[in-house]
């Protein structure tokens, strides 16, 4: 399965182990990663799973979605170039050590 | 009321392995149920996966798990014919049908995505201050009050004091607007007593709504004002938009009514989280989507089979009805730790509350912004809650609610 590491917003990394096929919001949730708030439960329609896409990952992702980028406009933290919803973020061999960074707050 | 379940024994005549599927003699749409459907939730759950209700016909999940599966599946479970009893394959609707609820992809991606960008987090953002403004006032208001009934003066005066804004309405006739969507969500149900007498009643209500989903009827920069604009854009045409300011007009109001009714009900039979939330008002949000998730203001909704489909094992034909009881899957302890438990610091992140999948609700980041302004309000000037009379229960098909729930505030 691969590993993804989010890094806190005091800079503290945590990495852990995906489900497969399992979005990056979900496995956040899944093992408590207060951060990620995912409250439409990974449906593309709230925008409190957001994270920054670490820069050296950032070109290996799939492109953002129209639905995904009007989104993103509406993030309670600053939209940054790198900003992704981690709900629209699946997990693949490809993605095994991903970094996405966390904001300070979902809402 | 204890329900039988009983288990057919396979018909010798089809060539296609038939598992038997539970049958149950429950009706989830009478008094008795509505009263407490909680232990025949429990009984529809441990049933099986999929079991057939005999009273009307129909299948149904209560399980989280299948109830999931089936929300995100509309190629199979389809929307079209229907999200109530009634099969629009062989009935003709009450109403012409919603554009967005009873329609599938790929009608149903445009008129979504119009409703997506009208009420989108960059919207909600832009409305958060008129919103929290009110909910202080409201809060001051009830406050000084001390004693009232915390669904009329609360769970429906907050709500009404801005959304009916928000949407652009006139001013005129607003007292409509509970009584229709209280008709909308009886007609979900089977032709029984409360839907038969919603209908018998509806043709006021109607005609308010009919006449205030027309574009001259509806303020600049409101919803409504919002969704007309996407005709210019070429989107949607002329005739489409204002059945779609009708689906904001339905399910906008009552059903976040109920929610902060269930909020309200929740701290006030759990004092323990109420000063929790006191201590940590940032919870409110969070306390808000758990009473979404206990009480589920959105009880049930139905999907039609396009196709033979298995559900874990079960084969349904093309053409059934499924009943999704959403707040059964919410109280699913496969999926919930203590799900009875009403806990404000709960990861509540998948629940169906507001459905899943593409249907699910569209107005949802407008209404948790209403619980979380409301109850932070509420937060910093109330010390406790008290249930202080008798608890009236809403009768309806679909939505589960409070008539009346007096209480009395302490301030802080």
């Amino acid at each position: 399965m691969p590993s993804l590491t989010f890094v806190h917003p005091d800079g503290r990394p945590e990495t852990l182990e995906t489900g497969n096929g399992e979005s990056a919001m979900m496995a956040a949730t899944r093992h408590g990663v207060d951060e990620i708030v995912g409250e439409c439960g990974g449906n593309a329609m709230c925008a409190t799973c957001h994270v920054y896409v670490d820069d050296t990952w950032i070109d290996r992702l799939p492109a953002i979605s129209d639905d995904e980028d009007a989104l993103l406009d509406g993030t309670a933290a600053e939209r940054q170039s790198t900003s992704r919803l981690s709900c629209q973020i699946k997990m693949t061999p490809e993605l095994d050590g991903l970094v996405l960074r966390l904001p300070d707050r979902q809402v | 009321m204890v329900p039988t379940v009983s288990i057919p024994t396979p018909s010798g005549d089809s060539t296609a392995a038939q598992v038997p599927i539970p049958s149950l003699d429950v009706d989830p749409f009478s008094m008795e149920f509505f009263a407490n459907p909680h232990p025949v939730h429990e009984v529809l759950r441990e049933a099986g996966p999929v079991v057939r209700l005999d009273k009307w016909n129909v299948f149904a999940v209560a399980r989280y798990a299948e109830v999931h599966a089936v929300l995100n599946d509309p190629q199979t479970f389809c929307s079209r014919r229907g999200v109530g009893l009634s099969d629009f394959a062989k009935e003709t609707p009450w109403r012409p049908p919603s554009l967005i609820l009873e329609a599938d992809p790929p009608a149903h991606t445009r008129t979504r995505a119009v409703l997506n960008r009208v009420l989108s987090p960059a919207v909600i953002k832009q409305i958060r201050d008129r919103f929290t403004a009110a909910a202080e006032a409201k809060a001051d208001e009830l406050v000084a009050k001390g004693s009232f009934d915390a669904i009329t003066d609360l769970a429906e005066a907050y709500p009404l004091s801005v959304f009916p804004d928000a949407l652009g309405l006139k001013p005129e006739g607003r007292e409509h607007l509970i009584p229709y969507a209280s008709l909308v969500f009886n007609a979900f149900g089977p032709p029984n007593e409360l839907r038969r007498n919603a209908i018998e009643r509806s043709a006021p209500h109607k005609a308010y709504v009919e006449a205030q989903c027309q574009r001259e009827n509806l303020a600049p920069g409101g919803f409504g004002a919002c969704i007309h604009a996407r005709v210019d854009e070429g989107d949607i045409t002329a005739a489409e938009a204002p059945l779609l300011v009708r689906s904001l007009l339905s399910a906008g109001l009552d059903t976040t009514v109920n929610g902060l009714g269930a909020a309200i009900y929740c701290l006030a039979r759990f004092p323990e989280q109420w000063e929790r939330l006191r201590n940590d008002p940032s919870l409110a949000r969070n306390a808000f989507e758990e009473a979404v998730r206990l009480e589920s203001p959105v009880q049930t909704f139905f999907r039609t089979t396009t196709r033979e489909v298995d559900i874990s094992g079960f084969r349904l034909d093309e053409g059934e009805k499924v009943l999704m009881f959403l707040a059964a899957a919410n109280r699913d302890p496969r999926r919930w730790d203590n799900p009875d438990n009403y806990d404000v610091t709960r990861r509540t992140s998948g629940h169906v509350g507001f459905g899943s999948g593409i249907h699910m609700c569209v107005g949802q980041l407008v209404a948790r912004l209403e619980g979380e302004v409301m109850l932070t309000a509420l937060t910093r000037r109330v010390r406790t809650i008290a249930i202080t009379g008798p608890v009236k229960r809403l009768f309806n098909n679909t939505l589960r609610g409070l008539e009346s729930l007096p209480v009395t505030l302490t301030p802080a």
